[in-house]
């Protein structure tokens, strides 16, 4: 449709050197795991890497199941993230924090059930109610925050929300750590069988678990914006509050509900962390808070279904990337990478497709 | 109020009479909305460990620690605060009087109930499970070692006292309230400053006074504490003359109007323009600055030095943030990439490149890497939305970071053990700057400084400066009146980068080592928060923050004047960047270019223009603004 | 001087800009009305780079302006001011001619650190410049007013200092989009006065977006109709306001305007 072309200045050559290079190395990378699955004494896997070593089916199983899981955990933050930022349009740059915080609920509350003993006999009834106070606390601190540090700031530019939400996230993590100490939070032991891996498929219950509470969670978020009265009137909000409020809706009430389905979200997401690492501690939330924001933008902010999908992005790739694209082209040590590679995806994305892989929805005036 | 008040309010224009309100008279929500929040923050505080953990350190020898002193100024804080109630312009005039004194107390009493309630749950309670704080020791000392009783009904005494006085401050008048504060303030501050002040006078020879200050367990003594008070009073009254003399006042206006008429000449260099007063003044600070560290002893030139390198981290990410408005919060790359480039090429203890260069010639491929790398994290980002840029330039620092400490590049950068070995700076065969000599590297540090101070006031006054700023405020406007803000922009993070690459390179000399660790994102959150702090985009506000935050917190990983604090520094860097935003956001000292004062008559005419252009709005139709008149 | 032909503009479906042609002679003054959300101001945005158009050729002096930055065009010689106002709020009036020079100066970086020569000859004549900018709109932007915030100058003025800006550009081609909005009737024929000089004395060509039709009348010597991203009228002011098709679409709504 676009007749007219662009000239090009020395910017944009070097961002289409920079994105044909990427793409390159990804394709290089994978065409090397590729020779090294199919014979892996042939001249290309040689040559890219001479002591790589292809995974194994069950291997590569593995890898998928957990950067699946762990990208379902990004996907429920980064909702928090893509309601927050298609309502009010900044980063809440702490939310990564309030998912911090449900981890710590649950870690604290499963080792005083545990204590007493019910969690060994009743699992699963346990499990909920750690789930339940998990959510219960993350709302609560994600709707103080929005009353105390975002309220004041509406209609500031959109930066000095966002520095505040910096602000905000290193008092939150400093808070838990001179209350609850610098020590490792540990969950108690899990029941075998969410630990042993012959549940399904041989893959480890936890993670069917988390996947299964992620999948729950996202169909019930999606039942509360597409189907209810609130949900109508967050998406009128996003699209505009002002005429939102004419319509009789009440906007502070809107976003501070929004708030509070972000933070529930995040504290279902910070139990899910604690069954797949078992161990919780205050700086906890910062990276995977920051991941679940690439996973929001990778998948195009302000849209739900967007953020899970690209939280999976990042959770696979983070998984996979490193042992099927950085050790065939020869790089040592590649998981200790896996960071690099999850906010490489990021820059790749945004260098690519800059509204992200599903198309962001954003307030009628952002888009310009 | 209802309406009709209101509307009578109104009609009854000017400053209503004044009248004296009695003691119970108060916004009693206000209070307790008060009370409650004092109460969250002081069992905050009590939990935070901060009484338990600075109980040791006395501040004034035997009755006061730094402990108590935790738990008694948020009273005092927020005892001022609701004793201020808002006098809306015509509507409500009273009296300053005992009712402010009422009210801070009340809400001191309400909010010190909470420790009453922490003392009870202690005893009767064990969750030290999750609370590590929840401990015996911090029983003790809420209850001074004595009783519970005493423990439970001291403490709502105590805030009712330091509320009551923080209210008082409204009624007692400007003169004593700020008189009070100082004294305060100067008690404190030389008690908590006790191992800095031994330092000053160990470097002026006169350990004399030091050794008067301070008994043997850090505090002052009674009579120190009183000769400290009285020295501000007397102070405070000295200065308080000397500004009503009328010498004064004939001094400032020239100097006003020297600067005024400095402000438009034109083609000569900038520093013939300069009036000869601001030439001396200059002359003298920059004195005073190169013979002082001869006096210091080293603890204080250690910390100075640690200063300087956030100044010049501050003054780089200035240009960046403050400037050209960009949000970058991978800035601590540039630190990094300066210290490892500066490490690699100079320590033998590098794992490459092995014939070892100087730090000059090291420090000139640093600022070239720096320069590179700006180039290369900039370009990707350069369109982005400013949110977005946030979060990918904090990928890219996250990147670096990584990468360093990889087995992966571990050939090069030597992974988590970092490098070490790296040699000092040889100043040309005159002198060696080395970390164990605090003094030379605060010289070193100054000369960067002078650097990058002249190079942001140099620029800011420039095109490409002029074409930052413009940035700042408008981009598309900017790109509309002709502005590359594509290549500006680049511009801003080369700069930006060169001038934190100084940094860098300076901090691997001074500290003979460079660790991944040392440039987490933490770093570049400090320096945005010192920027912030002191005022975005304006040199000698950032060079401010830089001296009260790192100065007195410290940096990430450098320790500032209270050391006690190192472990709440991140947590009082996170409150302060919030306050700051809600309450300040122009920093502490604003960015006001060269306004003058605003003209009243210009300003009415503007309100009536633009109260004319929302009728014409409202006449014509909704929509659009300005709509039409046709 | 200005030659646009099949120009079409589209958001999302939406025509903001409809196969428009449009030409402007060296030396004109050229008004573009139309009620709102006709496409005056999306004309503008395209031909200062702002929006892309979806189709079309845009000639300025003979060259195309299709695909450069904005600032580009700004350097070919076109300037723009904007609808609602937009200053840089946070820097002096006098800062605010001095950045639009930007494109007409060649100093670098290592220039301002080194204070050479070339860098002090340049500042002050872009001072100088700029205050000789400043002093076309009399003494209301002159003086103490150099060293003023733009944010505290007056409605009027700051609409004043945009064209300031503008013509700080050094432009051929000036855009002013609805320049006496929001001005009281004494300031607007002032205004109306100083645009008819801007050409008259500075040789500036003229495009104006207005909906004050006297000002319309008194200084245009063509008038464009748009509505619906269509012109749907050109020729004199007599002409189009004669024209049966205008008045309907649009004139014959109200009449206090001529």
């Amino acid at each position: 449709m676009h007749k007219t072309t662009k000239q090009r200045t020395n910017v944009d050559w070097f961002l289409t050197v920079l994105r044909v290079t990427s793409l390159a190395m990804i394709a290089a990378g994978l065409l090397a795991f590729a020779a090294q699955i199919i014979d892996s004494n042939n001249p290309f896997a040689r040559w890219a890497n001479p002591d790589a070593i292809s995974l194994t089916g069950e291997q590569f199983q593995g890898l998928v199941v957990t950067g699946l899981a762990q990208g379902a955990m990004y996907g429920l933050i980064a909702l928090g993230y893509s309601m927050v930022y298609g309502v009010l349009g900044f980063i809440n740059f702490a939310h990564g924090e309030v998912f911090m915080v449900g981890a710590m609920t649950g870690a604290i509350t499963s080792n005083k059930l545990a204590e007493a003993g019910y969690w060994e006999s009743s699992f699963v009834l346990c499990l909920m109610l750690v789930v339940a106070l998990s959510v219960v606390v993350c709302t609560i601190t994600a709707v103080i925050m929005e009353r105390v540090a975002y309220r004041p700031l509406r209609g500031k530019p959109r930066l000095i929300p966002l520095i505040t939400s910096i602000g905000v996230s290193f008092f939150l993590q400093n808070c838990v750590l001179v209350l609850l100490g610098s020590t490792v939070k540990s969950y108690p032991d899990l029941p075998n069988w969410l630990t042993d891996k012959r549940t399904f498929l041989e893959i480890q219950g936890s993670k069917v678990l988390v996947l299964a509470v992620a999948a729950l969670a996202m169909v019930g978020l999606w039942y509360l914006v597409e189907k209810t009265k609130t949900g109508q009137a967050m998406r009128a909000v996003a699209e505009d509050a002002e005429i939102a409020s004419l319509m009789g809706i009440d906007v502070n009430r809107i976003i501070v509900k929004t708030f509070a389905v972000g933070g529930a979200m995040a504290g279902v997401a910070g139990i899910l962390w604690g069954l797949l690492f078992r161990s919780v501690i205050h700086t906890t939330g910062f990276l995977p808070g920051i991941k679940a924001f690439s996973s929001a933008v990778v998948g195009g902010i302000g849209n739900l279904g967007g953020s899970m999908a690209g939280g999976l992005t990042i959770g696979v790739a983070e998984s996979l990337g490193p042992l099927m694209i950085l050790e065939p082209l020869g790089v040592s040590g590649p998981s200790q990478l896996r960071d690099a590679v999850a906010f490489a995806v990021l820059i790749i994305v945004l260098l690519v497709r800059p509204s992200g892989i599903f198309g962001e929805r954003l307030p009628s005036e952002e888009r310009t | 109020m209802t309406v009709t008040g209101k509307i009578s309010a109104i009609r009854g224009a000017g400053p209503a009479p004044a009248h004296r309100r009695r003691l119970l008279d108060q916004d009693w929500p206000r209070l307790l909305r008060a009370g409650a929040v004092l109460a969250l923050g002081q069992v905050f505080i009590a939990l935070s460990g901060m009484p338990v953990s600075f109980d040791r350190r006395l501040l004034i020898d035997p009755v006061l620690s730094l402990g108590y002193l935790s738990l008694l100024w948020l009273p005092l804080v927020v005892g001022y605060w609701v004793g201020r109630e808002q006098v809306l312009e015509g509507m409500a005039a009273y009296t300053r009087g005992g009712r402010d004194v009422a009210a801070g107390a009340i809400a001191g009493l309400l909010g010190n109930a909470g420790l009453t309630l922490l003392v009870l749950g202690i005893t009767h309670f064990d969750i030290r499970d999750p609370l590590v704080n929840w401990s015996p020791q911090l029983l003790d000392i809420l209850e001074f070692e004595e009783s519970v009783w005493l423990g439970t009904l001291i403490w709502p005494a105590i805030g009712a006292g330091t509320g009551a006085l923080g209210g008082g401050m409204h009624w007692a008048g400007s003169r004593t309230s700020r008189t009070t504060v100082t004294v305060l303030l100067s008690v404190f501050g030389t008690a908590v400053l006790e191992s800095v002040i031994t330092d000053l006078t160990q470097g002026f020879h006169v350990e004399a006074v030091s050794d008067w200050l301070y008994g043997p367990k850090r505090g002052l003594t009674y009579p120190a504490a009183i000769a400290v008070a009285a020295t501000a009073v007397g102070v405070m009254t000295g200065l308080a003359a000397y500004r009503a003399s009328p010498a004064r006042d004939g001094r400032t206006t020239r100097g006003n109007g020297a600067a005024t008429v400095g402000g438009s000449e034109s083609a000569r260099p900038a520093w013939r323009r300069m009036p000869t007063r601001r030439a001396m003044n200059l002359v003298l600070t920059v004195a005073a600055i190169v013979v002082l560290p001869l006096f210091l002893g080293r603890l204080t030139n250690e910390l100075l030095a640690n200063v300087g390198l956030f100044i010049l981290l501050a003054l780089g990410l200035n240009i960046i943030v403050g400037l050209a408005g960009i949000l970058d919060l991978g800035y601590v790359a540039f630190f990094a990439v300066g210290g490892y480039s500066v490490a690699v090429l100079t320590s033998p203890g590098s794992p490459r490149f092995d014939p070892e260069i100087p730090w000059f010639g090291a420090l000139f491929a640093a600022m070239l890497l720096a320069g590179l790398a700006g180039l290369f994290i900039g370009a990707p980002v350069i369109r982005m939305r400013g949110d977005y840029l946030a979060i990918v330039t904090l990928g890219f620092g996250e990147i670096i970071r990584v990468l360093l400490l990889s087995d992966w590049l571990s050939g090069t950068f030597n992974g988590a053990q970092g490098i070490t070995n790296v040699p000092g700076v040889e100043v040309f065969g005159l002198a060696t700057v080395r970390g164990f000599e605090p003094r030379s590297v605060l010289y070193l540090v100054l000369v960067f400084c002078a650097i990058a101070v002249y190079v942001s006031w140099r620029l800011e006054n420039s095109r490409i400066g002029r074409a930052w700023m413009a940035i700042r405020e408008d981009e598309n406007v900017a790109e509309a009146m002709g502005v590359d803000t594509v290549s500006a922009k680049l511009m801003a993070f080369v700069t930006g980068a060169v001038l934190g690459s100084f940094s860098g390179a300076i901090l691997s000399a001074k500290v003979g080592s460079v660790f991944p660790h040392s440039f987490a994102i933490i770093v570049s959150i400090v320096i945005l928060v010192v920027v912030i702090f002191g005022g975005m985009g304006n040199i000698p506000g950032v060079i401010a923050g830089a001296v009260v935050l790192i100065g007195i917190l410290g940096g990430p990983n450098q320790p500032g004047l209270l050391q006690e604090f190192a472990e709440y520094k991140i947590l009082i860097y996170g409150a302060l960047l919030v306050w700051m935003m809600l309450q300040r956001s122009e920093g502490l000292i604003p960015n006001m270019r060269r306004a003058r004062e605003l003209h009243i008559d210009e300003m009415n005419q503007d309100v009536w223009l633009r109260a004319q252009a929302a009728a014409d709005d409202a006449h014509n139709e909704g929509g659009n603004p300005r709509g039409g008149r046709l | 001087m200005l030659e646009i032909t099949g120009l079409h503009v589209e958001f999302g479906g939406l025509h903001a800009l409809n196969n428009l042609d449009f030409t402007v002679e060296e030396g004109e003054i050229v008004a573009v009305i139309g009620p709102n959300g006709a496409g005056k101001t999306t004309f503008f945005n395209v031909v200062s780079g702002m929006v892309k158009p979806t189709e079309g050729r845009l000639l300025f002096q003979g060259r195309s302006l299709l695909g450069l930055d904005p600032n580009k065009i700004t350097a070919r010689g076109i300037a723009r001011t904007f609808q609602n106002v937009r200053l840089f709020n946070n820097m002096t009036v006098l800062e605010n001619v001095m950045v639009s020079q930007h494109c007409r100066t060649r100093q670098r970086i290592l220039d301002a650190l080194l204070q050479t020569r070339r860098f002090r000859t340049e500042e002050a004549l872009v001072r100088d410049r700029g205050k000789e900018v400043l002093g076309f709109f009399g003494t209301r932007l002159t003086g103490y007013r150099f060293d003023q915030p733009a944010s505290v100058l007056s409605y009027a003025n700051r609409r004043r200092l945009e064209i300031a800006r503008a013509m700080a550009t050094s432009p051929k081609l000036i855009l002013l989009d609805e320049p006496v909005a929001g001005m009281n009737p004494v300031e607007s024929a002032e205004l109306t006065q100083l645009i008819g000089k801007l050409r008259d004395e500075m040789g500036y060509t003229i495009v104006l977006i207005e909906h004050d039709m006297s000002v319309v009348r008194d200084i245009s010597d063509r008038v464009v109709v748009l509505d619906h991203g269509e012109a749907i009228a050109r020729g004199t002011y007599a002409e189009v306001s004669a024209n049966p098709q205008v008045i309907e679409a649009y004139l014959g709504q109200t009449t206090d305007g001529s």
